[in-house]
């Protein structure tokens, strides 16, 4: 169906900011790919870009080899679903709906029967006649999809749509939209700021900071194999530690690791799932806090620096507060100079 | 059982003194007023009319210049509530929503109108109005009181447009829509109760607008307000005057009610920056 090319994007904000750094991706047809960072990192400003609600200052943006850099946003053949999701107040939710069909001129009964079936694919079937204010959270968010996608648009594109949800409704709708999106076979471009949404519902992510990419790649990969420290360090849980490595020994403070690298300064990444901890007097670090999570239990420990490091543990009641460990990490990956320099697995 | 326990609210005398105040200030006059307007004999000393009835409504309501003054206002207020929403519309978007060189003097300098005596500006503007012919034409009042009008409906819609979510201004760009009808089908729309009170406001004020009608119109232009005066100094009978005051009471009392949703709505105040 459609490829949405972004080539070398850069967009500079009055006053001389760099929103977006040329910025370069390609989704292919009917992916959905999730743009993931903290806020000010410009992935709202290159979806805007996309949505024709910003200008490029430099660059290149194509929809099937279609140049639409300059395209106003009326023009375009994207769907936005926003934020606050923006529906109008004052229309019901069958005109919201058919706004858009209205504007492309088509018969009335056309435009009834794909209101009809789009509310049905985002579970709202009968709900035409209500009005948007009458709707719940979850329910508007839907209604704001089927808004974009009743129009049949070439792009998909999704600006936090979750943000003003509670956790379980959240959970809820990444999973149906991701369901819809799949069913549909959109193309798809996907703007959050929150990893689990990225993990659970991307085919790809990509981790931008400050207008730049960090990395671009399948969910599993960027979780296990993280390509920087900024990585590393936003998404899941992880222990980074900043220490030298000298003889091929890694060390901070009392902990010690094995890392066959060049001598000189290194950070080392652990995730808490591969950090072993074997109790023992007085132990390279100590218990903090051990909080019991049922499944599994997590242990706050402390390096005698007061590093602070989180460890997975399967039965936390053996542990208390200010007993000695030691420390063995089954899988690490080590930084230096932002760039990786070594990775082993578990 | 229960105890009541009793709090002390000390008693606002200076409270209780502006309210007694204000009362006979508004309510006295307007109670007065609207006694005469449905008396029939009224002589001093009593304190309620000897005989009540609409006599003088009748009376009033016979009169050819009453019936034509009536449609005059109603007429002038139509045509000056529609020409300055027409003007002023477009201008309090492009005001609450686009920055351009000037943005910001453009938008007090309609305070002007309001910032100086105003009999002084309209003796001036009836000066030029004279060597242009438009003394005492139905156009030349027209003009004098859309001065009048463009303070409410800049500043009120100005605010109105400002309260409208940007994002459902292009979502709705977002599905296809061209910048007008945008404008026209969601914004409008959107700060639809604001603009309302403000069309209301400016035809209130342009019914009841006294001097400019009266320094450029007469003696051809003649409105409700103008012809209520006339009647005030050249009739010893009060109670043509009383009635025409009650019968302006209307429209003044629909636009309060309207008023009363923009005030508390805050977005009143907002059009004046706060």
């Amino acid at each position: 169906m459609s490829v949405l090319t972004i080539k070398d994007v850069t967009k500079l904000f009055p006053g001389g900011t760099k929103a977006v750094d040329s910025f370069s991706l390609e989704v292919a047809d009917g992916e959905l790919v999730c743009l993931l960072g903290p806020s000010g990192s410009g992935k709202s400003t290159l979806l805007r870009m996309v949505g024709g609600f910003e200008t490029p200052s430099a660059g290149l943006i194509a929809i099937d080899g279609e140049d639409i850099t300059r395209m106003p946003p009326e023009k375009r053949p994207t769907g936005m679903v926003f934020q606050s999701h923006a529906l109008w107040t004052h229309m019901d939710v069958f005109k919201n709906l058919a706004f858009g069909l209205k504007l492309r001129r088509l018969p009335a009964t056309e435009i009834k029967r794909k209101v009809e079936a789009v509310l049905e694919l985002v579970g709202l079937g009968g709900y035409g006649s209500r009005r948007v204010t009458q709707l719940s959270g979850g329910q508007q968010q839907r209604v704001a999809l089927a808004r974009s996608l009743v129009l049949e648009p070439k792009i998909l594109l999704l600006d936090e749509p979750f943000a003003s949800l509670d956790q379980h409704l959240r959970e809820r709708l990444r999973e149906e939209v991701r369901d819809i999106q799949q069913r549909v076979g959109i193309t798809t471009l996907f703007v959050t700021h929150g990893q689990d949404e990225a993990l659970s519902m991307a085919d790809r992510i990509v981790v931008m900071r400050d207008g730049g990419t960090e990395q671009i790649d399948r969910p599993d990969v960027v979780y296990r194999n993280p390509q920087t420290p900024f990585v590393a360090g936003f998404i899941g849980t992880m222990n980074l530690l900043e220490g030298t490595v000298a003889n091929g020994i890694f060390t901070r403070a009392s902990f010690s690791h094995p890392l066959a690298v060049a001598d000189g300064p290194a950070t080392l990444a652990i995730r808490p799932e591969a950090l072993d901890v074997t109790p023992a007097e007085p132990g390279a670090a100590k218990v903090h806090r051990v909080t019991d999570y049922g499944t599994h239990g997590l242990l706050d420990l402390d390096l005698p620096d007061d590093t602070r490091l989180k460890a997975m543990v399967s039965h936390p009641a053996q542990y208390r507060h200010g007993m000695g460990v030691n420390l063995t990490p089954r899988a690490v990956s080590a930084y230096r100079n932002n760039a990786q320099i070594f990775r082993s697995e578990a | 059982m229960s105890t009541t326990i009793k709090v002390a609210r000390p008693v606002d005398w200076t409270g209780i003194f502006f309210a007694v105040v204000l009362t006979l200030v508004i309510v006295v006059p307007l109670l007065v007023v609207g006694t005469w307007a449905f008396t029939n004999v009224w002589r001093f000393p009593s304190v309620i009319p000897q005989e009540f009835g609409l006599k003088f409504w009748y009376q009033t309501l016979a009169r050819a210049d009453v019936w034509s003054s009536i449609t005059m206002s109603l007429t002038l207020a139509t045509t000056v509530t529609l020409i300055s929403a027409v003007i002023c519309l477009p201008a309090a978007y492009a005001f609450a929503r686009m920055d351009f060189p000037g943005r910001d003097i453009l938008f007090f300098s309609f305070l002007a109108g309001h910032a100086f005596p105003k009999f002084g500006l309209l003796v001036a503007i009836a000066g030029i109005f004279l060597q242009l012919n438009l003394i005492g034409t139905f156009w030349g009042v027209v003009l004098i009181q859309l001065v009048g009008t463009l303070l409410f409906m800049i500043w009120i819609p100005v605010a109105a447009f400002q309260s409208v979510d940007r994002r459902m201004e292009e979502a709705a760009r977002d599905v296809g829509a061209s910048p007008f009808r945008v404008f026209w089908s969601i914004t409008l729309p959107q700060a639809g109760p604001t603009i309302a009170a403000a069309l209301l406001l400016s035809f209130v004020g342009t019914f009841y607008e006294t001097e400019g009608a009266w320094l450029i119109g007469a003696p051809q232009v003649r409105t409700l307000p103008v012809l209520m005066i006339s009647f005030i100094n050249n009739q010893p009978v009060i109670q043509y005057g009383a009635v025409l005051s009650v019968l302006l009471w209307v429209p003044s009392f629909i636009a309060l009610l309207f008023a009363r949703r923009v005030v508390n709505s805050g977005s009143f105040a907002k059009g004046f920056g706060a």
